[in-house]
C-alpha cells in the first residue's frame, strides 16, 4: 500500500444522537492525528437520506465505511476503541 | 387505512390476519394490528415460516404490503426455502414484499456502542414507498448479541418498539428461545421483551419417543381473549397449520336425517335404516374379526351410489386390501379405475398423529370425499402419540362432522383389553355416534364372529348379537341361536337349525295325514246322512199313501151302509143319501 495514498471515509450517522456525535468526533480526531491532509470524510445522516443507507446496507448507526483505498472496510460503533479501529481500517502501520 | 380494509368486511379491524389455518381462530382474528408481537421458539420450530406466512398472506390476500428484515438467513435462502409452498414469492417481491438483508457480515468490526436508528431510518424509505402495513424482524437476537451490555440491548428493543408504534406497522419480531417458558424468562437476556410487546407466541418443538411434536402457545395477548392452551401444529404443504377444535360459539354443523347404508343389509335393519350421513362409526374388534371387511362393505356401497370415497389403510397396501376384499365379494377395483374411490396406504407413515391428521385431511379434501374409511384409526395412538392421540381423534371427528363426511373407522383392540376401553387411549368410542363391536365366540371347538351394536345415537337398534358370516357371496348376518340361555353359533347353530327343520317337516306331514283321515270320516257320515234322508222321504210317501187309502176306505164304507139302508127301506131317507142316489 502506498503510504501516501488518500483515505476516503463515509460515516453514516443517525441525526445528532450521542453515539453518532461521539463517532464523528472520534473519527475526526483519529484522522487529524494519523492521516493529516490525506483524508476525506463524508457524513451521511440516515434520517435525511435513508435510501443511501439502504443501498449501502447500513443497519446499525454509526457505521464507518472506508471507501478508499479498496477493498471496502466497515466498522460499526462509536469508534471509541482506537486500537481495533486502526486495525480494521488498515492504519496500524501508518500510525507506527 | 380504508384503502386496505375496503373489500375485507369479515376482518376484525383490530387484528391482522395471519392466514395460518387455526391460528386466526384461536386469536379471534390474528395478530394485534399496529402493535408488536413477539414470536419465540427454539431452532427449527418454524419461526421464520410463521413470520413469512404472515407477510405473504397480507401481501397476497389482504392488500397489506410487508417488509421482511432478515438478520439471520439471507433473503435468497429464505425465498428458496419457501419455494415448496405455493406462495409465489418472486412475484410478490416485485411490489408487495420487500426483503431487507441485514445480516451482520462476518468481517464486521465493531468498536464502541451503536444503535439500530440507522436501520429504522433506512426502513422508512421502503415503508413509505410501498405503503407497507406489516413488518417482520426475523431473529432479532442476532443483532442484539452484538450489543455490549443488557442496558444497550434494552434500549435498542425499546427503540424498535417505539418505531413500530409510531409508524403504525403491525410488527412481528422473532427470537430464539428454549421453548420452555420457565427458563426463558430468567435465562434469556431478552426476557423483558415479553413484557413489552402486546402479544407473545411461543413455538415448541419437542420429540417424544422419537416422534416430533410441534406446539404453539399464546403467552399473552393484550386487549383480547384467546385460546390459552397449547395447540399442536404441523408444517405442511400450505406452510403452517394449527390444529384446533371448534370452539364454543361456533355454528353447529348441519344435521341430516339421511341414512346411508352400511353395505350389509341386515346391519342396516339392525340400525333401523343404516348409519346417519355425516355420522362417525366406530368398528372395534380383535385382529381378524372382519373390521376391514365391514369397512370395505361400506366403501363399496358408497361407491355404488357414486359418492366419492376415500379409504385410508394403515395396515396393508391398497392393492392387498382390494384383493382380500374380493374374496368376500366386495369388488373395489372398478371404482378406483373410475376415480370414485381412492385408496391410500399409509403403512409406513410414522410421525406425529397431528401430522397424519393434516395429511389425511389434505388428501381427503383433494379427493372431495364424502365418505371416509380409516382402517384402523388406532394407528394414531402409536408410540409417541399417546398424549396427543385423543385430541387428534377429536379433531378428526370434528372436522368430518363439519364437512359432512361420513366417517367409518376401525379400531384394533388389544387382546388384553375388553371392549369397554373402546380404542384404548383414543377414547374415540365416546365420540363416535355408532359403535359396532366385533367379537369372537369360541364354542365347541369353533371360533365364530359375533357382531353387536354397542351404541347408536339417534337410531333404534337391535340389542341382539348376530353372527357375521363371510362368504364369497358377500357379508351377511345370521341370527344366532339362543337355547337354554346359551348362544349358539356356527356349526352348532346350523345343527340346531337343521334339527328344527326336520321336526317341522314331520309336524307338517302328520298334520296332513290327520286331515285326510278326518276328511274320510266326514265323507262316510255324509253318505250316511244322505241315505237316511232318502229313507225319510220314502217313509213320508208311505205315510201319505196310508192316510189316503184309509180315508177312501172309510168313504166307501159309509156309502155301503147308506145303500144297504136304502135297499132295506126300513129307515127314512137321509139327506145324505139323496146325493148318493143321483
Amino acid at each position: 500500500m502506498n503510504p501516501r495514498s488518500l483515505f476516503k471515509f463515509r460515516l453514516y450517522v443517525a441525526g445528532d444522537t450521542p453515539n453518532s456525535l461521539q463517532a464523528m468526533s472520534n473519527l475526526g480526531a483519529l484522522c487529524q492525528k494519523i492521516l493529516p491532509n490525506r483524508h476525506e470524510i463524508e457524513i451521511v445522516d440516515v434520517f435525511r437520506e435513508p435510501k443511501r443507507a439502504l443501498a449501502d446496507g447500513i443497519f446499525m448507526t454509526p457505521t464507518l465505511l472506508r471507501l478508499m483505498p479498496s477493498p471496502m472496510r466497515k466498522v460499526v460503533g462509536t469508534l471509541s476503541q482506537a486500537g481495533s479501529v486502526l486495525q480494521a481500517l488498515g492504519l496500524e502501520n501508518v500510525a507506527a | 387505512m380504508n384503502k386496505y380494509s375496503r373489500n375485507l368486511p369479515v376482518q376484525n379491524p383490530g387484528k391482522a390476519e395471519t392466514g395460518i389455518d387455526g391460528f386466526d381462530e384461536i386469536t379471534h382474528g390474528g395478530l394485534p394490528r399496529g402493535r408488536t408481537t413477539l414470536l419465540e421458539g427454539g431452532p427449527g420450530s418454524g419461526k421464520t415460516l410463521f413470520a413469512l406466512r404472515f407477510l405473504v398472506h397480507g401481501a397476497q390476500d389482504r392488500h397489506e404490503p410487508g417488509i421482511f428484515v432478515a438478520f439471520e438467513e439471507t433473503s435468497k435462502r429464505i425465498v428458496a426455502n419457501a419455494e415448496n409452498f405455493r406462495w409465489n414469492l418472486p412475484e410478490l417481491q416485485r411490489k408487495k414484499l420487500f426483503f431487507l438483508d441485514a445480516q451482520p457480515t462476518p468481517d464486521l468490526v465493531q468498536s464502541g456502542g451503536f444503535d439500530l436508528g440507522g436501520m429504522l431510518a433506512a426502513l422508512g424509505a421502503p415503508v413509505k414507498a410501498m405503503g407497507a402495513r406489516r413488518i417482520v424482524f426475523d431473529a432479532i437476537d442476532i443483532v442484539l448479541a452484538l450489543l455490549p451490555d443488557a442496558t444497550a440491548k434494552r434500549r435498542e428493543i425499546y427503540r424498535l418498539h417505539e418505531w413500530l408504534l409510531t409508524s403504525e406497522l403491525t410488527g412481528l419480531i422473532t427470537t430464539k428461545a428454549d421453548g420452555d417458558e420457565a427458563s426463558s424468562l430468567s435465562a434469556q437476556p431478552f426476557g423483558f421483551m415479553q413484557f413489552m410487546v402486546d402479544c407473545a407466541v411461543l413455538l415448541n418443538h419437542r420429540v417424544e419417543l422419537g416422534v416430533s411434536q410441534r406446539n404453539l402457545r399464546i403467552q399473552k395477548y393484550r386487549g383480547s381473549n384467546f385460546d390459552e392452551n397449547e395447540a399442536p401444529f404441523v408444517i405442511g404443504k400450505n406452510g403452517f397449520d394449527v390444529a384446533i377444535s371448534r370452539m364454543l360459539g361456533q355454528v353447529d354443523t348441519k344435521v341430516t336425517n339421511e341414512r346411508v347404508t352400511s353395505g350389509v343389509k341386515r346391519l342396516d335393519t339392525m340400525l333401523g335404516g343404516g348409519y346417519y350421513r355425516g355420522a362417525t362409526v366406530l368398528i372395534t374388534g380383535f385382529p381378524g374379526t372382519a373390521k376391514t371387511t365391514l369397512g370395505g362393505a361400506f366403501t363399496q356401497a358408497a361407491c355404488k351410489r357414486g359418492e366419492r370415497t376415500m379409504f385410508i389403510g394403515f395396515d396393508s397396501d391398497g392393492t392387498e386390501v382390494i384383493r382380500n376384499l374380493k374374496s368376500v365379494g366386495i369388488r373395489l377395483d372398478r371404482y378406483i379405475k373410475s376415480d370414485v374411490l381412492r385408496m391410500i396406504s399409509a403403512r409406513s407413515i410414522t410421525g406425529s398423529a397431528e401430522a397424519m391428521l393434516v395429511r389425511m385431511k389434505a388428501l381427503t379434501q383433494e379427493h372431495k370425499a364424502r365418505c371416509l374409511v380409516i382402517d384402523p384409526v388406532s394407528t394414531l395412538a402409536k408410540a409417541g402419540n399417546e398424549l396427543t392421540a385423543h385430541g387428534v381423534a377429536e379433531r378428526l371427528i370434528d372436522w368430518c362432522k363439519s364437512d359432512g363426511i361420513t366417517l367409518v373407522c376401525t379400531s384394533l383392540l388389544d387382546e388384553m383389553h375388553g371392549p369397554a376401553q373402546g380404542g384404548a387411549s383414543l377414547h374415540i368410542s365416546t365420540l363416535a355416534d355408532t359403535w359396532i363391536h366385533l367379537n369372537y365366540l369360541v364354542q365347541a371347538g369353533e371360533r365364530n364372529r359375533g357382531l353387536s351394536i354397542i351404541k347408536s345415537r339417534g337410531t333404534s337398534h337391535s340389542n341382539q348379537v348376530r353372527e357375521l358370516i363371510l362368504s364369497d357371496a358377500g357379508v351377511t348376518l345370521a341370527d344366532i341361536y339362543t337355547a337354554g340361555g346359551e348362544v349358539l353359533m356356527g356349526t352348532m347353530r346350523w345343527e340346531r337349525e337343521s334339527a328344527e327343520r326336520v321336526a317341522n317337516e314331520i309336524a307338517v306331514v302328520a298334520g296332513k295325514l290327520k286331515r285326510v283321515s278326518l276328511d274320510a270320516e266326514a265323507a262316510v257320515l255324509e253318505v250316511r246322512a244322505k241315505s237316511l234322508q232318502t229313507e225319510l222321504v220314502a217313509k213320508n210317501v208311505e205315510k201319505t199313501l196310508l192316510v189316503r187309502t184309509t180315508a177312501s176306505r172309510a168313504g166307501e164304507l159309509s156309502r155301503g151302509h147308506t145303500r144297504m139302508r136304502e135297499l132295506r127301506g126300513g129307515d127314512a131317507a137321509v139327506t145324505g143319501s139323496k146325493g148318493g142316489r143321483s
